[in-house]
């Protein structure tokens, strides 16, 4: 079992309103079978003996899908593994003597509130404004009244399986959630439950999406590299095409 | 002492839910708006009762601790969920799935209810599909099962190995669809730290907002808990990190009872712990046993990689021990079979406590199937295997990325190493057949309260329960309570609210003022461990009165060293976990009072006392054929045991059996 | 969506305003072919030593005369103008949406370069397109010379420097079509079938390598010439 040394530049912020800075700890005895989390709960444990406030991150499941953690690691939204969150990145990928630099996800959008967490809520707006498809409890039909070929239930599902961490705005070089939005889009856009709202559905979000102040989609494609869940670009190609097309419809 | 008025209706039970909910009260529609419902958590149960409620027009406020409700734990379920929809024609029905349920969970849980869930769990997969959850389709367009642990049917509706993702976000979606409409007002970021009590009915609670640490009082007419469930009492469990008690916990010391805390499922296959930094568990779904044999060497100390070990050294244990449910026998059976082997010296791995789960002959044999498929003549068994592979890869594709991601090793080439984890806690508050707790006006939904799966959960239920108790219970049974109250409200300022948030800013306060020696976490371990050595798979009268004593001496050095740091005013973490490991171990404690008080054997439930002589579970039906309902006497008194008797009318009571 | 809301118009939307962008790039495309088609004419002397040049300065006095031009080469215009309107504001709207950076600078080695100076590239070209402009557009069309068009090239591209920087011009022009032609059709959406995206791509990359070489080589041929 190999052990290594870090030393570790870690973003801290007291709250929203104050002024940040990078601030320099080392850590020694860090096993390479911990997950990054585990490291900075180390870490933590040894700040507040030392009388210390622990750095502030948000966490939860640490199985990779809750979309709770997400932070900067070397530049990179959750780290230098692709297709993973932070909790699943691993400390193997590190080595003894290693610098790493640890900053929240940046966005006009995700206002820093402590540390490492931001404020994701615009998220949680944009889903408000017409991400669903309106249904209420009861008196609906049989399942099975409705048959979905597997490709199109495939497509949709791999559009469905968007976290929401965020990481698409932090690594995109505009700050733009396209594929966070697009991949709702393309959820129910696909599926025949979301057509009676679709054209409406992608105005209203695109509205809230702007309104957030989000940047705006240049197509580098960065988005789809950093994304844990690989979710495509196709998918911000679809919301294109429903945009255009229900603008020219209204 | 409490009185337990279960409210289970009149009639045969195939009729009992229809006619109950054409008997109970109801709410006019221009009156709903009047009520206010406080719906506390935002997972499965949380997110759909808060959305269900704000579509019949009662005023919701729901309130989670994450930033997002979509976030919830609910969000982490791997496998599926069951329904009695006998797609597969293979003689599945509701009393099937009653009959399954209630026998997988040893016969300590209500017929009632467990009828009800399994009636309500077809209405649940229309609704989901209706909300355009992409459930796994086949080819022709219709939906796909698999086949779960402790049934002989299939039955499980799955989307990958993410069910609980699609869900859940499946329900997030339809309560945002209510905030837009301004039905529902979300409260993300706040955690409920005290229930607010007013002649005796609930009426509002004292939340922490965790960003500002600003104290807030929220009246309600009716409080609805969906906060989950304790397993983290165990430090190391499959729950998310955050998963806390803290509010069935403060319902439970306000005068709710709460219903046989000792039933935790320890889940079969969840990738072993690798070290003492080690901060929570990760499961690996129950579905994997579809396909997946479970064995270990015949040959204690087997050096030799598994791939090297000849079939005819291997002990396929489950196989070998339940032929009629093989590798399928429900999760506390398949968890004491694997800790009986590693406990016999047959474990492997480094610290020798993990079996196998290994997929080779699954992909031979699908990758048959699929060459077959394909009209492959003489393919050999590379191309078989890569067939196979890719079949595998489809059906548990991210499950084996977790795995690979977690361990290094690659589980289409070795096989995995897993053992068994605290996944789940079958108790809860004690509730009636209508959700309500002892306490009027206080409801506790899902994982939270104890009702539907007795002493063992079968897999793919969790998500059926909470789901079911969310989208086709609570909003039937709120109007019952309901529509006795007055619409009035009450103030805030009333000396009840005031009461409870001092109590909440003492609490606080003195968190803080401690100032001791060792971290929130360092007490969290300490317990967890207690808890797995003495209240986990296995338990015993000795051990169990050991605990209970060390578990007193930890929370009395809680008290005195616990080290947090910063004020209430900010975002603090440390605060956040001290509240929350106070009150587990107090949970603990009663866990440990209620595995002590049963002195019989039940699902999850081991005591070594009482086993067959083959080492299986041995009931006590005459003794215990009860639900245990705990009540709070005060911080230096026992607590009051209350029972409420459990009678099976329609399925008998029987040693249950799984050869 | 349970009510009907005002929506906002197009040019108002970050999508709207990146179809847009698309639009007048993919139009901005086809001026390119046009562009380029008439410059070969430029090589015809290399053929035919009688032309003399004649063949082009046709070709020049057709466009700057005849009243059919006058139409398209407004649209032209509005396309540049609105392609670089846009640009600018989406890139200030982009600027802000990350009022503050990362320490640390990584690249995740998978993205495209080209994709993420569009604005650089872009800008360059515009400085190349109004030396460009003044040294030809404005000097025949605005102040008025004796030469003739032909003339006005062979001057130009005997300068090496001038040569060197059309040529450099072209390769930043390629940089930015290499993203910029595809990009236009994913920004419309037509990129949403994977089995087209592959033609896409092709024929965007090809279009990115040919069409600034087919510009570059023509200078580069006159400079040699004019050496000899």
């Amino acid at each position: 079992m190999r052990t290594m040394k870090l030393k570790l530049h870690v973003w801290r912020q007291e709250n929203r309103n104050s002024q940040g800075r990078m601030e320099t700890y080392t850590i020694e005895g860090v096993n390479e079978h911990m997950s990054f989390l585990e490291m900075l709960d180390v870490l933590n444990e040894k700040l507040i003996k030392e009388g210390k406030e622990p750095v502030a991150f948000d966490h939860d499941c640490r199985e990779g899908i809750c979309g709770s953690c997400g932070m900067v690691i070397n530049g990179r939204a959750h780290g230098p593994w692709y297709k993973t969150t932070t909790c699943q990145l691993h400390m193997r990928e590190f080595k003894d003597g290693d610098e790493i630099y640890i900053e929240p996800f940046r966005a006009s959008a995700f206002p820093v509130i402590k540390d490492l967490v931001v404020d994701r809520s615009a998220f949680d707006r944009i889903i408000q404004a017409g991400g669903y498809v309106s249904v209420n409890t009861g008196g609906v039909p049989d399942a099975n009244a409705i048959p979905i070929g597997k490709e199109t239930a495939d497509q949709a599902f791999e559009a469905a399986t968007c976290i929401g961490c965020g990481a698409c705005v932090a690594t995109c070089k505009n700050a733009s959630a396209m594929l966070f939005v697009s991949a709702k889009i393309s959820h129910l856009g696909l599926l025949p439950q979301g057509q009676p709202e679709r054209m409406q559905r992608v105005l209203d979000m695109v509205a809230q999406m702007d309104k957030e102040g989000f940047g705006n989609c240049t197509n580098t494609g960065a988005c789809e590299v950093e994304c844990p869940k690989g979710i495509s670009l196709v998918n911000i190609a679809r919301m294109n095409y429903d945009y255009f097309k229900a603008q020219l419809k209204k | 002492m409490a009185k337990l008025e279960s409210k289970i209706p009149e009639g045969d039970i195939s009729t009992k839910w229809s006619k109950h909910k054409s008997k109970i009260k109801i709410v006019a529609p221009h009156n709903k708006r009047k009520y206010k419902i406080l719906v506390i958590g935002s997972g499965l149960a949380g997110a759909s009762a808060a959305a269900s409620l704000a579509e019949l027009g009662y005023n919701v406020h729901c309130f989670c601790y994450q930033d997002s409700p979509r976030r919830a734990h609910s969000i982490a379920a791997q496998g599926g969920i069951n329904a009695a929809k006998n797609y597969r024609n293979d003689g599945d029905s509701v009393f099937r799935l009653f009959y399954d349920t209630i026998k997988g969970g040893d016969f300590r849980a209500r017929e009632a209810n467990v009828h009800r869930l399994a009636e309500v769990s077809v209405n649940i997969i229309d609704q989901c599909v209706a909300q355009g959850v992409p459930f796994a389709r086949e080819y022709g367009g219709l939906l796909d099962n698999r086949s779960f642990g402790g049934t002989q049917v299939s039955r499980t509706f799955y989307a990958a190995g993410q069910t609980g993702q699609q869900l859940l976000i499946g329900a997030y979606q339809a309560l945002s669809r209510q905030i837009n409409m301004g039905t529902v007002k979300m409260h993300a970021r706040k955690e409920l730290l005290e229930i607010v009590i007013i002649d005796g009915k609930a009426k509002g609670i004292i939340t922490r907002d965790l960003e500002n640490g600003k104290i807030e009082r929220h009246f309600g007419h009716a409080v609805v808990l969906a906060t989950g469930g304790y397993g983290n009492v165990f430090y190391l469990s499959t729950n998310a990190k955050n998963s806390n008690a803290t509010a069935i916990f403060r319902a439970y010391k306000k005068g709710a009872c709460f219903g046989n805390p000792c039933f935790t499922q320890i889940h079969p296959t969840c990738i072993p712990v690798s070290g003492d930094y080690q901060s929570k568990l990760t499961l690996m779904s129950e579905s994997l046993r579809n396909d997946g044999r479970v064995w270990v060497p015949k040959n204690k100390d087997d050096k030799r990689a598994p791939n090297q070990i000849p079939e005819e050294e291997r002990d396929y244990y489950l196989e070998r021990r339940y032929p009629a449910f093989g590798n399928l026998v429900p999760r506390d059976v398949a968890s004491r079979a694997a800790k009986e082997r590693c406990d016999a010296g047959y474990g492997v791995g480094q610290s020798k406590m993990a079996v196998y789960l290994d997929f080779a002959s699954a992909i031979m044999r699908y990758g048959r199937i699929e060459a077959n498929k394909q009209k492959l003549d003489n393919p050999s068994d590379a191309d078989i295997k890569r067939l196979g592979k890719g079949i595998i890869k489809e059906k548990y594709g991210n499950l084996f990325e977790m795995y690979e991601k977690i361990t290094d090793e690659n589980p289409y080439e070795v096989p995995m190493r897993i053992y068994p984890a605290v996944h789940y806690t079958m108790g809860g508050l004690w509730v009636d057949y209508n959700l309500m707790t002892t306490i009027p006006g206080l409801y506790a939904l899902g994982e939270a309260n104890f009702s539907d799966h007795g002493a063992n959960r079968l897999g793919a239920s969790a998500l059926m329960q909470g789901l079911a108790d969310g989208y086709f219970v609570i909003p039937y049974t709120i109007g019952d309570y309901l529509a006795d109250e007055p619409t009035t409200e009450i103030t805030t300022d009333h000396p009840a609210f005031i009461d409870a948030e001092n109590a909440v800013r003492n609490r606080i306060s003195k968190l803080l003022s401690i100032n001791g020696t060792k971290t929130v976490d360092e007490f969290h371990r300490a317990l967890g461990k207690i808890m797995w050595d003495y209240c986990g798979m296995a338990r015993n009268k000795e051990g169990l009165e050991y605990a209970r004593k060390e578990i007193q001496k930890l929370r009395e050095e809680f008290w005195r060293e616990v080290k947090v740091l910063g004020k209430n005013e900010t975002f603090n973490q440390s605060l956040e976990k001290a509240g929350r490991v106070a009150d587990f171990l107090e949970l603990g404690e009663l866990m440990v009072i209620d595995a002590l008080h049963r002195n019989e054997s039940c699902g999850g439930h081991f005591r070594e006392e009482y086993q067959t002589p083959e080492g299986e579970a041995l009931r006590d039906d005459d003794n215990y054929c009860y639900a245990a309902a705990w009540e709070y006497a005060g911080d230096n008194n026992d607590p009051i045991l209350n029972k409420e008797p459990l009678t099976f009318e329609y399925v008998k009571l029987t040693q249950r059996s799984y050869k | 969506m349970d009510t009907t809301k005002q929506v906002p118009s197009l040019l108002a939307t970050s999508i709207g305003r990146k179809i847009v962008m698309g639009i007048t790039g993919l139009f901005l495309c086809t001026f390119l072919i046009a562009h380029l088609s008439g410059n070969f004419l430029l090589l015809k002397p290399l053929f035919d030593p009688t032309d003399g040049g004649k063949a082009f300065n046709e070709y020049a006095e057709f466009m700057s005369k005849s009243p059919l031009i006058r139409l398209p080469e407004i649209i032209m215009f509005l396309g540049f103008m609105i392609h670089i309107g846009l640009a600018a504001k989406l890139t200030s709207q982009n600027k802000n949406a990350r009022p503050q950076g990362y320490v640390y600078q990584a690249n995740d080695g998978k993205t495209s370069i080209f994709s993420k100076y569009m604005g650089v590239t872009g800008s360059i070209v515009l400085i190349f397109l109004l030396i460009h402009l003044y040294s030809f557009f404005v000097k025949h069309r605005i102040i008025g010379t004796e030469e003739t068009m032909y003339e006005t090239v062979k001057i130009a591209f005997s300068n090496p420097i001038y040569v060197l920087f059309y040529v450099i011009a072209q390769i930043l022009l390629a940089f930015h079509l290499n993203h910029g032609f595809q990009s236009g059709f994913q920004s419309l959406g037509l990129k949403k079938n994977p089995k087209w995206n592959t033609l896409i791509n092709k024929v965007g990359l090809g279009f990115s390598i040919l069409i600034p070489l087919g510009f570059a080589i023509i200078p580069i041929i006159m400079y040699i010439q004019s050496i000899q």
